[in-house]
Formats: structure tokens, C-alpha cells, sequence
């Protein structure tokens, strides 16, 4: 029996098995950020140890850190103290860090793969759930907590349970103004935010074989909100091209090396999966959240649930609860549901090609009046890149708010935020109550649905606007990493 | 490193709600500290607590019935999302010693392991009886973890099943990165010494500040 791409990486990094079900598998990347790291270190320091690789671990700020201009004194006392935390803590175990001021300073997601600190076949971990991010590339990626993090640290290497392997399959092609977005929230929406707990997502088919690097990241990065240990993608010549010629990504000898290694991480034809799931994305239409969890989902175009349209008991009475708590009514539609704000960011949905994506559908109209809408881009280097091509004056002529990056409204942490009852509708990846500050209503959905309801002011079908061309952008720089990931694809070459 | 746990009596406390989250069981704004002591006071602080952090009647946990319960029986999916391991802190430090579900989050799951948050899966329908039952008060278990069982005051008996290794670490509380250093660092030094070039980060990298 043939294994899979994420067997076959598991098996290269075992180290050895305890028990039944545990095995020590060596960690080649570990990645580390503001919040889930200050008690490890101190940990470290009370027992005296050290990182044992510091030269495989590198620490980044997003959670906490501002959007606004850097100049600016960080206000809020807690996140200035944990951000100088992890500046001492690289300080002194020895550690890269991309701090407050680094031009590559970004959400921890976006810059690891933008780096090529992500490479296909390493194992990578980092105390965030959303590390699944990072197996868009071919690595398995797996979010920790702070303990395991600090074995990391002090080992080097992670004891996890073998997940069980489930493939998401994604066949077909994606209908005009629907996106990947709206096919791992239509499959959360299926199976539940439990349906993949214990699994690894892999997701194959013609679908997501033709999805640029980035796309596959958007899915990869939203497989936790249905349950999943983590995702993966076997990598392809896409996701070569994505790294190649990265800061930290192999070159030379090594890159060649390298991609004859990748090069056998395919799955192969005859592996087995404990779990499967198909989707035909030809007849998907763009998704959005109504709900407190990820799995309360409806297309545009459909009515809210009412809660008794669920025959489970519990079900029933979390749909009231979530009704409530959203202040919508059962049955309603969601479409014409009028929104605060409109938030393009976070480690799902804040690359350059969803900045695009964006730009085409709000090139020459305006945001609503009624509406803060902001754009947080998911690194600095995604920002730069996005004025080199001249994205900001498209997103600032259309009245949005061009910030720096961070996780930003998505977690709240910063002072980005949904005020008390205020109604937002995030390209992000969680609706949890309270997620975007107190008494927030987030809406989950994809750059094109955020944009079109910035433009109305109230929750749109994105379907009825035109987009622009890529030439009629009429972008202005470009780059040889830019033309050959970004604009050649979306040319149609 | 965590005390070993092995025998749990406590009160339990029905959470009827399923899919709770890591975000509900400790807000993100609490994530802001540098030590993991006192989190307690901060656990499913939304639902507790208003805007201006005056408390909420009626979350079960502020009920004169439950005010002492260490055990909670909540539904399916309970510790979904965010990996903060804050959410096991703050459970452990208001108190509570084990949490009963029908499915747990991954990641959750994990950290409750690591320390010594003991986790039960039973089914949906076992779940439900229990947490039923646990909402009339008064509801005292007896849980043994190394006989994989509850006790209900009746006398009947819930059999519950750990992981192996999952048993043993309860058991044990045992010192992990001790452990893997004395029994595992030469197998570390042997996969270090065959990594290959190209998986590693380049060093030759230039920061700028």
C-alpha cells in the first residue's frame, strides 16, 4: 500500500516510538511569536536550559503589534510588555527575531512561507493553531501549545499521536466571484468544526492541484475550524516557484538537491485514507457565516436558518443562542444585512494575490459611507509588494484604510476592534463570540464578498459587481517573483 | 511539571453548550500576561463577566449549587480553536480538575495532558445523561484514572478509556523534556547529524534592522 505526502514526511522525521501511540519526531523549523511563548522561556530560565537549535527557530511579533504608523509608541502597556518579552527572550537564547521594525516583520503565517523559512518535507511547528497554514507548501505543520513549545525548544523535537489521514477533495472549477475561501467554509459548514478532529486534511483533486500556492494556504490555514490536527498539499512545481529565490529558501546545489527530494513527496496512487470527503466546487456559490462558529454557514444568497429546522436538541438551541448573540432573525436573509465594517486581513486571507482580488472588485467605486473598511496586510513584504504594483491608491481612492500588518482585528488583541453589538464581516477564519472584542458580530467570508459589502454597506453578493481586469489595475511595478507567481497566473499563462 | 493525578472526587457542573471554544474559555485579552498564575479569575470571562467586568447572574459556574465544582461535563467539541494553552492555565487554576465531552479539540486535548487536566471522552448520549444529572446538584463522581472508571453515587459505574501513554502521563506527571533528554538525545544527535543541507535555513542571510 502506498503511503501519503504527509506519511511519508512523518516517516523521515521519526525518531523513535513510546508506548502504543506516541512517537519523537525531530522539528527542522520552529516558529514563535508574542503571546504563546514568554512562559516557555521562563520556563527555560527557571530550569536553566537553552533552545537547542536557535539556528531553526525564529521569533516574529503579530498578535499585539499596532497597525497604525510605527512611529508611534505602542499604547497599550500589556502588549508593549509581551512584545519586549520576546525581543529579550531572542535576545538572549540567541534567536532570529523579525521584531516591531523589521521590513519583514508580518503575521507568522504569511511571512514563513514569504521567506521560504517554509519548505516542503520539514516539519514545522509553532504555538498557534493556525500553523496548518504552512502545509499549503508540503510540510507538516502542526500548532502547539506553550508546553510543547518548550520541549521544542529545549529538544528539538515534539511527541505527537500518528493522526489518521482524511482527504478533502476538491474537483471542478471554481465558478466566477467564488473562491477557495468559500469551499473550506462550505466543507466546515458540512462536516462541523469536529468533523476532521483527530485528522489530517489532505486536500487533493483537479481543484486544488490548479490553486496557486497562496490559495492553497487559504484552506490549509481554515482545516483546524473543522478539527483538523493539521493540513497538507502535496508540493508541486507551484509551490517551488512560490520559494524559489526566498531569503532563507535553499539555493544553489542545494536547491536542486532539494527539488529531487520534493519531487518524491507525492502521494501515491494507491494510499488510503481513514476518511474521505468530496466537493465539486462548479456549483459553489460565495459563503458567509451567519453563526458564532465557523460551521454556521449559508451561501449569499440563502436565508438564515431557523432554529427549528434542527431536529438535534442541542443544535436547536445553539442556533437560537448564535441567532441572538448575531441579532439576526431566524429565516431572514442574510444579503442586505447592513454592516459597521469590513476587515481585509489575517493569516487566512491577507496575501497579495486576496489584495488583488480585492482591488479588481473595488477599482473605481467607493465604500460605503456608513462603513469602516480597512486593509491589514498579512506582512509588511505583502505591503511593499502591494505598492510596488500601486494596489494602495486603488484601496485609498476607494475610501479604505491602508495599515501595517498584524493579526489585527481578527483576534483583537490590538486596538483593531469591533465595538460592543457592531456587525463586521472579516475575510479572517474565526466568528467566535467576542472574537473581535467584546460583543463583536463577525461574519466570516472571502475577499470578494468583504468588498462588495464595503462598497454597499450591507452584506453583498459579490456576483453582481464586474471585476477589473488585471490590466486594467494598470499596475505599475513588478518583479520577476511577482510575474512569475502572482500576475502571469492571473493572466491566464 | 505536573502532579501526578490518579484518583479525582469532585462535584460536577453541566455545560450545555457545545463547541466551546478556547476564545470563550479564556479571552484573547488575557493572553496578555507573562505568568500563568491567576487565570482563573478569567475563565468563560464573557459569560460571567460585563463590559465592565461586573459579574453576570446565572453561568452555571457562579450558581450557589456549583460554586465548588472541579468537575465539568460539557458537550461536543469543547476546546476547539486557538491553541493558547491559557485555557487548560485558567481551568486548572478556578479549580476544575477534569472535563467530561463527547469530542475534545486536538490541540486542547494535548495541553490538558501535558498538565494534568484529566480529559474524558464518553458518547453523546452518556454526556447528556450525566450532565442531566450533574444539573439537579449535588452530583458528587468518584474517578479513577488508573481503573479507567466513574462512580456515580448511586454505585453505578461509567468505564471511560485513556490512551496508553496518555494514562501513564496522568499516572506519572511525568518531567517530559527530562525524560526525552536522558532516553532520546542520542536519536536527536543522529537525525542532526544525516539532515540534510537543503532543509535547513540559510545562514548566510542578511538582516536588516
Amino acid at each position: 500500500m502506498g503511503r501519503t505526502v504527509f506519511e511519508k514526511i512523518w516517516d523521515d522525521h521519526v525518531l523513535a516510538k513510546r508506548g502504543e501511540d506516541q512517537y519523537l519526531l525531530y522539528v527542522d523549523r520552529h516558529l514563535t511569536h508574542e503571546v504563546t511563548s514568554p512562559i516557555a522561556f521562563e520556563s527555560l530560565r527557571a530550569q536553566g536550559r537553552r533552545v537547542r537549535r536557535p539556528d531553526l527557530t525564529f521569533a516574529i511579533m503579530d498578535h499585539n503589534v499596532p497597525t497604525v504608523d510605527r512611529a508611534l509608541p505602542v499604547r497599550d502597556q500589556h502588549s508593549r510588555e509581551q512584545m519586549k518579552a520576546l525581543a529579550r527572550n531572542a535576545r538572549d537564547f540567541s534567536l532570529t527575531l523579525f521584531d516591531y521594525f523589521s521590513p519583514w516583520q508580518g503575521i507568522v503565517h504569511v511571512v514563513g512561507p514569504e521567506l521560504g523559512l517554509t519548505v516542503p518535507g520539514i516539519t514545522l511547528v509553532c504555538g498557534d493553531s493556525h500553523t496548518s497554514t504552512h502545509g499549503a507548501l508540503g510540510a507538516l505543520a502542526v500548532g502547539i501549545g506553550t508546553s510543547e513549545g518548550m520541549h521544542v525548544f529545549a529538544t528539538q523535537s515534539i511527541w505527537l499521536k500518528k493522526p489518521k489521514l482524511m482527504e478533502v477533495r476538491y474537483e471542478g472549477v471554481f465558478p466566477s466571484h467564488t473562491t477557495p475561501k468559500d469551499a473550506i467554509l462550505y466543507t466546515i459548514r458540512e462536516l462541523g468544526t469536529g468533523g476532521m478532529i483527530g485528522h489530517v486534511a489532505e486536500f487533493r483533486g483537479d481543484a486544488v492541484k490548479r490553486m496557486s500556492a497562496e490559495e492553497r494556504m487559504t484552506i490549509c490555514n481554515m482545516a483546524i475550524e473543522g478539527g483538523a490536527r493539521t493540513a497538507i498539499v502535496e508540493p508541486d512545481e507551484k509551490v517551488y516557484s512560490y520559494i524559489e529565490g526566498t531569503p532563507y529558501a535553499p539555493s544553489g546545489e542545494d536547491w536542486e538537491e532539494a527539488k529531487r527530494y520534493w519531487d518524491t513527496l507525492k502521494t501515491e496512487h494507491d494510499a488510503r485514507y481513514d476518511k474521505s470527503y468530496t466537493l465539486n466546487v462548479s456549483g459553489l456559490e460565495p459563503q458567509i457565516t451567519w453563526g458564532t462558529n465557523p460551521a454556521m454557514c449559508i451561501g449569499v444568497s440563502e436565508n438564515v436558518p431557523e432554529p427549528s429546522q434542527f431536529d438535534d436538541a442541542s443544535q436547536r438551541r445553539a442556533a437560537e443562542r448564535a441567532l441572538s448573540y448575531m441579532g439576526l432573525k431566524p429565516g431572514q436573509k442574510i444579503e442586505g444585512t447592513p454592516v459597521d465594517a469590513v476587515f481585509i486581513g489575517s493569516c487566512t486571507n491577507a496575501r497579495l494575490s486576496d489584495l488583488i482580488l480585492v482591488a479588481r472588485l473595488v477599482k473605481g467605486r467607493r465604500v460605503s459611507p456608513n462603513v469602516r473598511a480597512m486593509i491589514v496586510p498579512g506582512s509588511m513584504l505583502v505591503k511593499r509588494r502591494a505598492e510596488r504594483l500601486g494596489l494602495h491608491r486603488v484601496f485609498l481612492e476607494s475610501g479604505f484604510d491602508w495599515r501595517n500588518s498584524g493579526c489585527s482585528m481578527c483576534i483583537a488583541m490590538n486596538e483593531d476592534r469591533l465595538g460592543q453589538g457592531e456587525r463586521g464581516v472579516l475575510t479572517s477564519n474565526r466568528n467566535f463570540e467576542n472574537r473581535a472584542g467584546p460583543g463583536s458580530r463577525v461574519h466570516l467570508a472571502s475577499p470578494l464578498t468583504a468588498a462588495a459589502t464595503a462598497v454597499e454597506g450591507r452584506i453583498a453578493d459579490p456576483r453582481r459587481y464586474s471585476l477589473a481586469s488585471i490590466d486594467e489595475l494598470e499596475l505599475e511595478w513588478t518583479s520577476p517573483w511577482l510575474e512569475r507567481n502572482i500576475l502571469k497566473p492571473l493572466r491566464g499563462g | 511539571m505536573p502532579e501526578p493525578v490518579k484518583k479525582i472526587r469532585g462535584k460536577a457542573a453541566p455545560l450545555e453548550i457545545d463547541d466551546v471554544d478556547t476564545d470563550q474559555i479564556i479571552p484573547a485579552q488575557f493572553l496578555k500576561v507573562l505568568t500563568r498564575k491567576g487565570l482563573g479569575a478569567y475563565l468563560f470571562y464573557r459569560w460571567r463577566f460585563d463590559e465592565e467586568g461586573r459579574p453576570k447572574e446565572g453561568f452555571v459556574l457562579d450558581r450557589p449549587e456549583f460554586r465548588d465544582a472541579t468537575i465539568l461535563v460539557a458537550g461536543r467539541n469543547f476546546g476547539i480553536g486557538s491553541s493558547r494553552e491559557n485555557a487548560v492555565w485558567a481551568l486548572m487554576d478556578y479549580g476544575i480538575r477534569c472535563v467530561i465531552a463527547s469530542s475534545f479539540g486536538d490541540i486542547f486535548y494535548g495541553n490538558s495532558v501535558k498538565n494534568g487536566l484529566l480529559c474524558i471522552r464518553l458518547e453523546d448520549e452518556r454526556v447528556k445523561s450525566l450532565r442531566a444529572e450533574a444539573a439537579k446538584g449535588g452530583l458528587f463522581l468518584d474517578i479513577d484514572v488508573e481503573a479507567e472508571k466513574i462512580t456515580m453515587p448511586s454505585g453505578e459505574v461509567i468505564k471511560f478509556s485513556l490512551e496508553p501513554a496518555v494514562k501513564k502521563w496522568l499516572l506519572e506527571g511525568l518531567d517530559e523534556i527530562e525524560a526525552t533528554i536522558r532516553g532520546y538525545d542520542e536519536k536527536i544527535r543522529e537525525y542532526e547529524n544525516r539532515m540534510s543541507h537543503f532543509k535547513m535555513p540559510r545562514k548566510d542571510v542578511l538582516h536588516t534592522e
